[in-house]
Protein backbone atom coordinates (compact mmCIF):
# COMPACT_ATOMS: atom_id res chain seq x y z
CA UNK A 1 0.00 0.00 0.00
CA UNK A 2 1.43 3.47 -0.44
CA UNK A 3 0.67 5.95 2.04
CA UNK A 4 -1.93 7.81 2.36
CA UNK A 5 -2.97 11.92 2.93
CA UNK A 6 -4.71 12.14 6.36
CA UNK A 7 -4.56 16.40 5.90
CA UNK A 8 -8.45 17.91 5.47
CA UNK A 9 -6.44 20.83 3.34
CA UNK A 10 -5.62 21.48 -0.13
CA UNK A 11 -2.29 22.27 -0.64
CA UNK A 12 -1.51 23.18 -4.20
CA UNK A 13 -3.34 24.99 -7.67
CA UNK A 14 -3.71 21.14 -9.21
CA UNK A 15 -5.24 19.99 -6.37
CA UNK A 16 -7.92 22.75 -6.01
CA UNK A 17 -8.08 22.55 -9.77
CA UNK A 18 -9.31 19.12 -9.31
CA UNK A 19 -11.78 19.83 -6.51
CA UNK A 20 -13.61 22.70 -8.49
CA UNK A 21 -13.72 20.54 -11.64
CA UNK A 22 -15.78 18.05 -9.40
CA UNK A 23 -17.60 21.45 -8.41
CA UNK A 24 -18.75 21.32 -11.80
CA UNK A 25 -19.18 17.78 -12.67
CA UNK A 26 -22.06 17.78 -9.82
CA UNK A 27 -23.68 20.79 -10.92
CA UNK A 28 -23.76 19.39 -14.39
CA UNK A 29 -25.11 15.90 -12.99
CA UNK A 30 -27.86 18.78 -11.83
CA UNK A 31 -28.43 20.25 -14.80
CA UNK A 32 -28.74 17.02 -16.94
CA UNK A 33 -30.71 15.56 -14.55
CA UNK A 34 -33.35 18.12 -13.98
CA UNK A 35 -33.52 18.38 -18.12
CA UNK A 36 -34.01 14.65 -18.44
CA UNK A 37 -36.66 15.26 -15.24
CA UNK A 38 -38.27 17.80 -16.80
CA UNK A 39 -38.53 16.14 -20.10
CA UNK A 40 -40.36 13.26 -18.48
CA UNK A 41 -43.04 15.50 -16.60
CA UNK A 42 -43.87 16.80 -20.14
CA UNK A 43 -46.89 13.58 -19.93
CA UNK A 44 -48.18 15.45 -16.50
CA UNK A 45 -47.53 18.49 -16.05
CA UNK A 46 -46.96 19.72 -12.54
CA UNK A 47 -46.39 23.49 -12.23
CA UNK A 48 -44.87 23.63 -9.18
CA UNK A 49 -41.72 20.61 -9.90
CA UNK A 50 -41.60 22.06 -13.32
CA UNK A 51 -40.85 25.83 -11.76
CA UNK A 52 -38.64 24.23 -9.53
CA UNK A 53 -36.71 22.24 -11.77
CA UNK A 54 -36.46 24.58 -14.65
CA UNK A 55 -34.32 27.01 -11.70
CA UNK A 56 -32.58 24.14 -10.69
CA UNK A 57 -31.40 23.50 -14.08
CA UNK A 58 -30.86 27.35 -14.38
CA UNK A 59 -28.81 27.94 -11.35
CA UNK A 60 -26.60 25.04 -11.69
CA UNK A 61 -25.22 26.53 -14.81
CA UNK A 62 -24.60 29.65 -13.36
CA UNK A 63 -22.80 27.70 -10.66
CA UNK A 64 -20.77 25.83 -13.29
CA UNK A 65 -19.90 29.30 -15.58
CA UNK A 66 -18.54 30.76 -12.00
CA UNK A 67 -16.28 27.61 -11.49
CA UNK A 68 -15.43 27.64 -14.81
CA UNK A 69 -13.68 31.37 -14.28
CA UNK A 70 -12.42 30.00 -11.36
CA UNK A 71 -10.53 27.12 -12.56
CA UNK A 72 -9.77 29.37 -16.29
CA UNK A 73 -7.91 31.57 -13.59
CA UNK A 74 -5.65 28.25 -12.99
CA UNK A 75 -5.09 27.31 -16.23
CA UNK A 76 -7.05 23.98 -16.17
CA UNK A 77 -9.49 22.91 -18.53
CA UNK A 78 -13.19 22.41 -17.26
CA UNK A 79 -15.15 18.55 -18.16
CA UNK A 80 -17.30 19.03 -20.94
CA UNK A 81 -21.26 19.15 -20.25
CA UNK A 82 -22.29 16.66 -23.24
CA UNK A 83 -20.04 13.98 -21.66
CA UNK A 84 -21.72 14.45 -17.99
CA UNK A 85 -25.07 14.24 -20.01
CA UNK A 86 -24.45 11.28 -21.71
CA UNK A 87 -23.03 9.72 -18.60
CA UNK A 88 -25.83 10.46 -16.85
CA UNK A 89 -28.49 9.76 -19.22
CA UNK A 90 -26.48 6.09 -19.56
CA UNK A 91 -27.05 5.31 -16.11
CA UNK A 92 -30.72 7.03 -15.87
CA UNK A 93 -31.99 4.95 -18.60
CA UNK A 94 -31.41 2.15 -15.57
CA UNK A 95 -33.51 3.82 -13.37
CA UNK A 96 -36.04 5.75 -13.84
CA UNK A 97 -37.92 8.21 -11.03
CA UNK A 98 -41.18 6.91 -10.45
CA UNK A 99 -43.16 9.62 -9.70
CA UNK A 100 -42.88 13.45 -8.85
CA UNK A 101 -41.76 12.39 -5.07
CA UNK A 102 -38.88 10.35 -6.47
CA UNK A 103 -37.82 13.77 -8.12
CA UNK A 104 -38.13 15.87 -5.14
CA UNK A 105 -36.00 13.79 -3.14
CA UNK A 106 -33.21 13.25 -6.34
CA UNK A 107 -33.25 16.91 -5.82
CA UNK A 108 -32.86 17.52 -2.19
CA UNK A 109 -29.97 15.33 -2.38
CA UNK A 110 -28.36 17.01 -5.28
CA UNK A 111 -28.79 20.31 -3.42
CA UNK A 112 -27.64 18.94 -0.27
CA UNK A 113 -24.54 17.52 -1.85
CA UNK A 114 -23.84 20.42 -3.63
CA UNK A 115 -24.13 22.38 -0.26
CA UNK A 116 -22.24 19.58 1.85
CA UNK A 117 -19.44 19.41 -1.36
CA UNK A 118 -18.83 23.48 -1.00
CA UNK A 119 -18.92 23.72 2.82
CA UNK A 120 -16.21 20.88 2.93
CA UNK A 121 -14.26 22.17 0.12
CA UNK A 122 -14.16 26.50 1.63
CA UNK A 123 -12.97 24.75 5.10
CA UNK A 124 -10.50 22.64 3.10
CA UNK A 125 -8.88 25.61 1.65
CA UNK A 126 -9.49 27.73 4.87
CA UNK A 127 -7.16 25.45 6.79
CA UNK A 128 -4.47 24.96 3.92
CA UNK A 129 -1.57 28.00 4.00
CA UNK A 130 -0.78 27.44 0.40
CA UNK A 131 -0.64 30.36 -1.88
CA UNK A 132 -2.84 30.09 -5.23
CA UNK A 133 -2.65 31.58 -8.29
CA UNK A 134 -5.89 32.99 -8.06
CA UNK A 135 -7.21 35.76 -5.62
CA UNK A 136 -7.63 33.85 -2.01
CA UNK A 137 -10.48 35.80 -1.21
CA UNK A 138 -12.45 35.58 -4.31
CA UNK A 139 -12.20 32.42 -4.52
CA UNK A 140 -13.96 31.63 -1.25
CA UNK A 141 -16.36 34.85 -1.61
CA UNK A 142 -17.18 32.46 -4.73
CA UNK A 143 -17.48 29.18 -3.57
CA UNK A 144 -19.49 30.56 0.01
CA UNK A 145 -22.07 32.54 -2.08
CA UNK A 146 -22.62 29.04 -4.45
CA UNK A 147 -23.09 27.49 -1.15
CA UNK A 148 -25.24 29.81 0.27
CA UNK A 149 -27.42 29.26 -3.15
CA UNK A 150 -27.19 25.51 -2.32
CA UNK A 151 -28.23 25.96 0.82
CA UNK A 152 -31.48 28.01 -0.76
CA UNK A 153 -31.99 25.63 -2.63
CA UNK A 154 -32.26 22.73 0.00
CA UNK A 155 -34.60 25.24 1.95
CA UNK A 156 -36.98 25.84 -1.34
CA UNK A 157 -37.52 22.26 -2.32
CA UNK A 158 -37.95 21.25 1.38
CA UNK A 159 -40.98 23.42 1.29
CA UNK A 160 -42.38 21.85 -1.70
CA UNK A 161 -41.92 18.40 -0.20
CA UNK A 162 -43.66 18.93 3.06
CA UNK A 163 -46.91 21.38 1.08
CA UNK A 164 -47.03 17.84 -1.02
CA UNK B 1 -13.85 10.93 4.15
CA UNK B 2 -12.79 12.06 7.89
CA UNK B 3 -9.28 10.37 9.05
CA UNK B 4 -11.30 7.70 11.12
CA UNK B 5 -12.64 6.33 7.92
CA UNK B 6 -9.16 6.22 6.19
CA UNK B 7 -7.64 4.58 9.29
CA UNK B 8 -10.68 1.93 9.30
CA UNK B 9 -10.01 1.56 5.22
CA UNK B 10 -5.97 1.02 5.92
CA UNK B 11 -6.58 -1.52 8.84
CA UNK B 12 -8.84 -3.45 6.95
CA UNK B 13 -6.45 -3.22 3.74
CA UNK B 14 -3.85 -4.41 5.99
CA UNK B 15 -5.13 -6.70 8.01
CA UNK B 16 -6.61 -8.75 4.94
CA UNK B 17 -3.19 -8.60 3.09
CA UNK B 18 -1.27 -10.05 6.66
CA UNK B 19 -4.26 -12.54 7.14
CA UNK B 20 -4.59 -11.48 10.67
CA UNK B 21 -4.02 -8.59 12.67
CA UNK B 22 -2.26 -5.84 11.49
CA UNK B 23 0.38 -4.64 13.25
CA UNK B 24 0.58 -0.51 14.21
CA UNK B 25 3.57 -0.09 12.03
CA UNK B 26 2.02 -1.19 8.80
CA UNK B 27 -0.57 1.08 9.57
CA UNK B 28 1.17 3.93 10.20
CA UNK B 29 3.63 2.94 6.90
CA UNK B 30 0.57 3.04 5.26
CA UNK B 31 -0.98 6.24 6.26
CA UNK B 32 2.23 8.11 6.55
CA UNK B 33 2.26 8.55 9.96
CA UNK B 34 3.91 7.97 13.28
CA UNK B 35 3.39 4.93 15.32
CA UNK B 36 2.37 7.57 17.79
CA UNK B 37 -0.17 8.96 16.19
CA UNK B 38 -1.73 5.74 14.62
CA UNK B 39 -1.51 4.25 18.31
CA UNK B 40 -3.45 7.17 19.36
CA UNK B 41 -6.18 7.25 16.68
CA UNK B 42 -6.28 3.33 17.35
CA UNK B 43 -7.37 4.04 20.46
CA UNK B 44 -10.03 6.31 19.70
CA UNK B 45 -11.41 3.09 17.18
CA UNK B 46 -11.22 1.34 20.27
CA UNK B 47 -13.10 3.51 22.80
CA UNK B 48 -15.81 3.28 19.40
CA UNK B 49 -16.10 -0.37 19.47
CA UNK B 50 -14.57 -0.06 16.20
CA UNK B 51 -11.56 -2.24 16.65
CA UNK B 52 -9.55 -4.38 19.04
CA UNK B 53 -6.03 -4.15 20.02
CA UNK B 54 -4.07 -7.00 20.98
CA UNK B 55 -0.68 -5.80 22.16
CA UNK B 56 2.49 -7.66 20.10
CA UNK B 57 -0.43 -8.70 18.16
CA UNK B 58 -1.63 -5.41 16.31
CA UNK B 59 -5.05 -4.49 15.48
CA UNK B 60 -8.32 -6.04 14.41
CA UNK B 61 -11.75 -4.57 13.37
CA UNK B 62 -14.89 -5.39 14.92
CA UNK B 63 -17.85 -6.50 12.67
CA UNK B 64 -19.07 -2.97 12.96
CA UNK B 65 -15.70 -1.81 12.27
CA UNK B 66 -15.36 -3.85 9.22
CA UNK B 67 -18.66 -2.65 8.03
CA UNK B 68 -17.46 0.88 8.45
CA UNK B 69 -14.14 0.19 6.63
CA UNK B 70 -15.93 -1.20 3.17
CA UNK B 71 -17.92 1.81 3.21
CA UNK B 72 -15.26 3.34 3.46
CA UNK B 73 -13.06 1.22 0.58
CA UNK B 74 -16.27 2.29 -1.49
CA UNK B 75 -16.14 5.75 -1.44
CA UNK B 76 -12.43 5.00 -2.36
CA UNK B 77 -12.97 3.60 -5.08
CA UNK B 78 -15.71 5.76 -6.25
CA UNK B 79 -12.89 8.49 -6.38
CA UNK B 80 -10.84 6.54 -8.31
CA UNK B 81 -12.67 5.06 -11.08
CA UNK B 82 -14.10 9.01 -11.14
CA UNK B 83 -10.96 10.36 -11.61
CA UNK B 84 -9.68 7.45 -14.04
CA UNK B 85 -12.83 7.35 -16.03
CA UNK B 86 -14.53 10.53 -15.70
CA UNK B 87 -11.51 12.95 -16.09
CA UNK B 88 -9.39 10.83 -17.25
CA UNK B 89 -6.35 11.47 -14.84
CA UNK B 90 -3.39 9.36 -15.78
CA UNK B 91 -2.04 8.99 -12.22
CA UNK B 92 -5.81 8.80 -10.18
CA UNK B 93 -4.66 6.59 -7.65
CA UNK B 94 -2.08 9.50 -6.43
CA UNK B 95 -5.25 11.92 -6.66
CA UNK B 96 -7.46 10.06 -4.95
CA UNK B 97 -5.15 9.61 -2.44
CA UNK B 98 -4.41 13.29 -2.04
CA UNK B 99 -8.56 14.14 -2.47
CA UNK B 100 -10.01 11.31 -0.51
CA UNK B 101 -9.61 13.75 3.51
CA UNK B 102 -11.77 16.18 1.23
CA UNK B 103 -14.24 14.19 -0.69
CA UNK B 104 -16.96 13.32 1.76
CA UNK B 105 -19.04 9.77 1.81
CA UNK B 106 -22.60 12.11 0.23
CA UNK B 107 -20.75 13.77 -2.63
CA UNK B 108 -19.08 9.96 -3.86
CA UNK B 109 -22.64 8.57 -3.62
CA UNK B 110 -23.28 11.80 -6.39
CA UNK B 111 -20.58 10.54 -8.08
CA UNK B 112 -21.33 7.47 -8.32
CA UNK B 113 -24.17 8.02 -10.50
CA UNK B 114 -22.14 8.26 -12.93
CA UNK B 115 -19.67 5.78 -13.23
CA UNK B 116 -20.22 2.07 -13.16
CA UNK B 117 -19.18 0.21 -10.35
CA UNK B 118 -19.12 -3.58 -10.45
CA UNK B 119 -21.58 -5.47 -7.77
CA UNK B 120 -18.69 -6.96 -5.74
CA UNK B 121 -17.28 -3.32 -4.72
CA UNK B 122 -14.81 -3.51 -2.85
CA UNK B 123 -14.24 -7.04 -3.09
CA UNK B 124 -12.05 -6.05 -6.15
CA UNK B 125 -10.07 -3.58 -4.75
CA UNK B 126 -6.54 -4.47 -5.22
CA UNK B 127 -3.62 -3.15 -2.34
CA UNK B 128 -0.92 -3.75 -4.78
CA UNK B 129 -2.10 -1.29 -7.41
CA UNK B 130 -3.92 0.67 -5.07
CA UNK B 131 -6.96 0.35 -7.69
CA UNK B 132 -9.97 -1.58 -8.40
CA UNK B 133 -8.81 -5.06 -10.10
CA UNK B 134 -12.25 -4.35 -12.72
CA UNK B 135 -10.88 -0.85 -13.26
CA UNK B 136 -11.10 -0.36 -17.10
CA UNK B 137 -8.45 2.84 -18.37
CA UNK B 138 -6.75 3.39 -21.04
CA UNK B 139 -3.86 1.25 -21.90
CA UNK B 140 -0.47 2.90 -22.27
CA UNK B 141 0.75 2.84 -25.29
CA UNK B 142 3.65 0.67 -26.16
CA UNK B 143 6.83 1.54 -26.72
CA UNK B 144 8.01 -1.13 -30.04
CA UNK B 145 11.02 -2.69 -29.31
CA UNK B 146 14.44 -1.68 -29.92
CA UNK B 147 16.03 -3.76 -32.81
Amino acid sequence: MVAVSVSQRVASDDQLARLLQIGIVLEEVVEARAHRHYQQLDAELDAEVEALLADAAKESADHRERLEALIDGLGVDSVPFDEIESLVDARYGRTRPEDFDDVLYDQLCNEETAYKFYDDLIEAIESSDAAFSIDREELIATLTTIRDEEAEGVREVTEVMERR
Amino acid sequence: MNTADQYLKTIYVVQDSEDGPASTGSVADALGVSPASANEMIGKLEERGLAEHEKYKGVKLTDDGIVRARDALQTYCIIERFLANVLAVEDFQAEARELEAVIDDTVAERLDTIIDRQPECPDCFDPESDACACLEIAPEPVEPEQQ
